[in-house]
């Protein structure tokens, strides 16, 4: 019989295993006192690779983003400077997001399409918050690989991608082109009339 | 014969003990001589169990707040700081509030200027350095993020032996509560002559502080009982507003800022050393179990 | 070594990869058969307390270098914000900065061990030197890494160690400037610094293998520094000696946490908390702790010798200090190892451990009486006991009756 013995060095975090056969310890074993024996060994074992566990932990915790990186995961944002028909672009988690006050034109054209028109159907009221409807506030990069699309061109009158030309309406909806998605809605809420909550 | 070397052993360790109390007499001598050393406050963070008294804290940080940060900055402390746990604990609202009557630099804001928010730094009340010491005789506020740590006391033989053994880390906070319990309106009795004899001399613009090295401080006494007004707390008890108290309060806010995890640090350190100590004992064990019948 | 080989392998997998890429062999040799002197006391357990400590440098060294930014500018708020916003980077940079005292603790009493049971005798001195290479490239490495903070401590060591150069003749100020990549310590300094301090600690676990396979060439000494005669003498390395070294090392992180959570910064200087200044110089300022012996015998040369300067002189004492570990196996050419045999070297060996503690002590004090006196008949006596009183023991002294076996030393001994 032999016993697996697995002892932790805790500084490197590595973990040595070791098995031996018990003719090695000692010549004039009982069996009781090898129960007891294998109690010991098993409970250090046991005890030495919870520690380890204990010291990797934080050894890969700390790529996890840190407290200054948290700080700006949630922004909030007065939207009372932006006209109708303006749009301005903020950063939130190193990500560009437009916010757009669309104009009563866009907002119809936009609700009116059918959803068997779209390649990623997707409602108008699902991309705004019931009563701000004129707010459309989306993570500016092309689903397709990634660029940022120009505002206010394209044939949906929405946005549209220089880079591999993708068409999206005036809710970010993918019309046409190669991108598989419309412009990602990020989590936020309207914490009043004019100020918004990214994160 | 391993005994042998064990004797031996014990020998150099006790003639090293007694090298080394020999060889400390001398600053002992000195160290009375220098004169004022910082008397030793009870703080609540100090020793293996001390924790940081969070009322206090929020005490530190009015007197801060009020009086210090007019000419000191922080640059490393953020709005958020002032609600992590360990701290002031102040709470989400109170730092977004507060936050937002600061203003920062901000290159995509309208103006470049914009309100903080939780995320910004501690605005430093001077732009640069020179502007500092322009505004202050010439003399640089020093900077309050990490100060509770960058000064220190040097304490004598054997003390300093000792302090490995108690973990004292106030040293820093022990100067900064003396220093500002330490000024003279005039230069005292106490005061070094100069190496020709001559009495103490004041520089114009400075002031007499027993604590500060050279004991000419540029900052004037910025504390004094009665400048800020404390509110009652809840149960209706009030803390005294003196000069003694405001040096605490501030100084015990400086500890926090230098040092705002000391809590869990320390907490983590119990989990870890009772580990250790229940890890060696269960490692002996195994150990003598394996050498039994060994001659060794 | 082949004749210490238990191995059979397993299975055709194993048997395979063994004709191949021999490791499991290898491993099985040197890590678990090894035939170990079975009378290896606890100051022999600091070998892999040391290659622990090297570990734990590496691991949490190359996780700081993640967070750590080496600029004039950034570095020392880079450190704070380690410190503050890294998920556990207080106790990770703690454990880093603590965990250099400790590494020097660990090296100290593993050399002073050596010196005491005569392990650098032959056949071992090119184990011993390569133990010397390790503690130079050690303490670069210690001294660099002290530069990154970015502290007044780290500038104003960086400054005075690096105008040690200039102690030179003709070519001084010229290599100074070549290592500082400047005419001061500056950001080329501490940007090369930092690539120094990341590359020098591979390249003394490179020079540790060497160190370990030096070892295992004539194997270890032992207490008593009778040769292993048979089998008798000897013990597999494991599990004997990895339990024992396991424990070593448990025992060893006990006040290693200490310090880390409890007093992680009474190792090192409140001054390092202010971001270096090139205009205003600490009050008093003062290497790290483990340099402390050598800082001394640096600044006990305070006179002319001859046409040597006295600043050249400390320069040339130091390196002389260091050179002195390197060829001790030609000084000491008694042919009884241990200590513990030798009436007379015991006594002078122990005033040499209790000079070098003075010698650390020496170091923290200002530059003033008695202080200057003793730091001088400190270093002499740091020559005396190398040049002199080795090789004159080495012919006079009469050692005590050697056992004539490991074995016959422990007998009567079991531990139960």
């Amino acid at each position: 019989m032999s016993i697996l013995l697995m002892v932790s060095r805790a500084g490197a975090g590595s973990v040595i295993c070791a098995s031996y056969g018990e003719t090695d310890l000692s010549t004039q074993a009982e069996h009781s006192s090898t129960n007891r024996r294998d109690f010991l060994f098993v409970a250090t074992g046991a005890v030495g690779a919870v520690g380890a566990a204990a010291v990797v932990w934080p050894l890969i915790n700390q790529l996890n983003p840190d407290a200054s990186t948290l700080a700006l995961a949630s922004i909030q944002y007065d939207v009372t400077p932006i006209a109708e028909g303006q749009s301005v672009t903020i950063m939130w988690r190193g990500l560009p997001v437009f916010v757009r006050h669309r104009t009563p034109k866009e907002i119809e054209e936009a609700q009116a399409v059918p959803l068997s028109d779209l390649k990623d159907p997707e409602t108008d009221e699902a991309r705004t918050k019931p009563g701000h409807e004129q707010w459309l506030i989306m993570i500016a990069n092309c689903t397709h690989l990634g660029c940022i699309p120009v505002g206010e061109s394209g044939d949906f009158d929405g946005w549209f991608c220089p880079c591999h030309g993708s068409h999206y309406d005036s809710a970010g909806r993918i019309r046409r082109g190669p991108a598989p998605k419309n412009l990602v809605v990020p989590p936020y809420e309207f914490l009043s009339d004019t100020l918004v909550q990214i994160g | 014969m391993i005994g042998a070397m064990k004797m031996n052993m014990n020998k150099l360790i006790i003639a090293a003990a007694a090298l080394v109390v020999g060889l400390s007499m001398a600053p002992v001598a000195q160290a009375a001589e220098a004169g004022v050393q910082p008397e030793r406050q009870a703080w609540s963070f100090g020793g293996i169990f001390g924790t940081y008294d969070t009322n206090q804290l929020q005490r530190g940080f009015q007197v801060f707040r009020e009086v210090c940060s007019s000419c000191h900055s922080a640059h490393l402390i953020s709005f958020r700081n002032l609600m992590e746990e360990g701290g002031p604990e102040f709470s989400e609202a109170q730092v977004r509030a507060l936050a937002a009557e600061y203003e920062v630099a901000d290159i995509t804001a309208d103006g470049g200027r914009r309100p903080a928010v939780p995320a910004d730094r501690w605005p430093s009340p001077f732009a640069n350095d020179q502007e500092a010491r322009d505004a202050n005789g010439g003399a640089l506020p020093p900077d309050f993020s990490v100060l509770a740590k960058a000064r220190g006391v040097k304490d004598p033989f054997p003390t300093w032996i000792f302090n490995y053994f108690t973990g004292y880390q106030e040293g820093g906070v022990d100067y900064i509560h003396a220093l500002l319990n330490g000024y003279h309106e005039e230069v005292p009795e106490s005061a070094p002559h100069g190496t020709d004899g001559e009495p103490f001399q004041l520089p114009e613009g400075k002031h007499y502080n027993d604590y500060f090295p050279g004991h000419a401080i540029g900052m004037a006494p910025p504390l004094a009982d009665g400048v800020v007004s404390y509110a009652e707390s809840e149960d209706g008890q009030s803390v005294p507003q003196t000069l003694e108290q405001y040096s605490t309060d501030v100084a015990a806010f400086m500890m926090w800022m230098a040092e705002p995890h000391l809590v869990s640090r320390k907490q983590t350190g119990f989990a870890v050393l009772i580990f250790l100590v229940l890890f060696a004992g269960l490692m002996y064990g195994t150990k003598r179990k394996i050498w039994a019948g060994i001659e060794h | 070594m082949s004749e210490h080989s238990t191995y059979v392998p397993g299975n055709a997998v194993e048997k395979w990869l063994d004709d191949r890429l021999p490791v499991v062999r290898f491993a099985k040799e040197h890590l678990m058969d090894f035939p170990t002197p079975k009378n290896l006391n606890y100051w022999w357990t600091f070998g892999a307390i040391l290659v622990m400590c090297l570990g734990v440098q590496i691991v949490t060294g190359i996780i700081l270098a993640m967070h750590y930014t080496p600029n004039v500018a950034m570095a020392f708020d880079s450190v704070e914000h380690i410190r503050r916003d890294v998920n556990g980077g207080r106790i990770i940079q703690a454990t880093h900065a603590v965990g250099a005292s400790m590494f020097f603790i660990a090296l100290y009493i593993h050399m002073f061990r050596g010196l005491f049971y005569g392990s650098y005798k032959a056949p071992r001195e090119i184990l011993w030197i390569l133990g010397v290479v390790i503690f130079l490239l050690t303490t670069a490495t210690a001294f660099m890494g002290y530069i990154l903070p970015w502290g007044q401590m780290s500038f104003w060591g960086a400054t005075v160690i690096s105008n040690i150069f200039t102690a030179i003749p003709l070519v001084g100020e010229n290599i100074k400037q070549l290592v500082l990549g400047g005419f001061a310590v500056g950001n080329p300094t501490l940007n090369r610094f930092f690539s120094l301090h990341y590359l020098l600690p591979f390249i003394i676990a490179a020079v540790v293998a060497l160190h370990i396979w030096a070892l295992h060439v004539p194997g270890n000494n032992n207490p008593v520094g009778v040769d292993v005669k048979d089998s008798r003498d000897t013990v597999p390395f494991h599990p004997y000696y990895t339990m024992k070294d396991l424990y070593g090392m448990v025992l060893f992180m006990i006040p290693f946490a200490w310090f880390v959570f409890f007093a992680p910064d009474i190792l090192g200087h409140a001054d390092n908390y202010i971001m270096a200044n090139a205009q205003v110089t600490p009050a008093h300022i003062v290497p790290e702790w483990y340099l402390l012996p050598f800082y001394t015998i640096l600044r006990a040369i305070d006179f002319n010798i001859l046409f040597i300067d006295s600043k050249l002189g400390g320069v040339i004492a130091m390196g002389g200090a260091m050179a002195c570990l390197l060829v001790v196996p030609w000084l000491d050419t008694s042919k009884v190892r241990s200590g513990t045999f030798r009436p007379m070297f015991k006594w002078f060996y122990g005033l040499f451990v209790l000079n070098f503690i003075g010698l650390a002590y020496l170091g923290a004090q200002e530059a003033a009486e008695p202080y200057t006196t003793l730091a001088k008949v400190c270093t002499a006596y740091y020559f005396l006991y190398f040049l002199v009183i080795l090789p004159v023991l080495s012919r006079i002294e009469t050692p005590k009756p050697l056992p004539t076996s490991i074995s016959e030393s422990v007998l009567g001994k079991a531990h139960a």
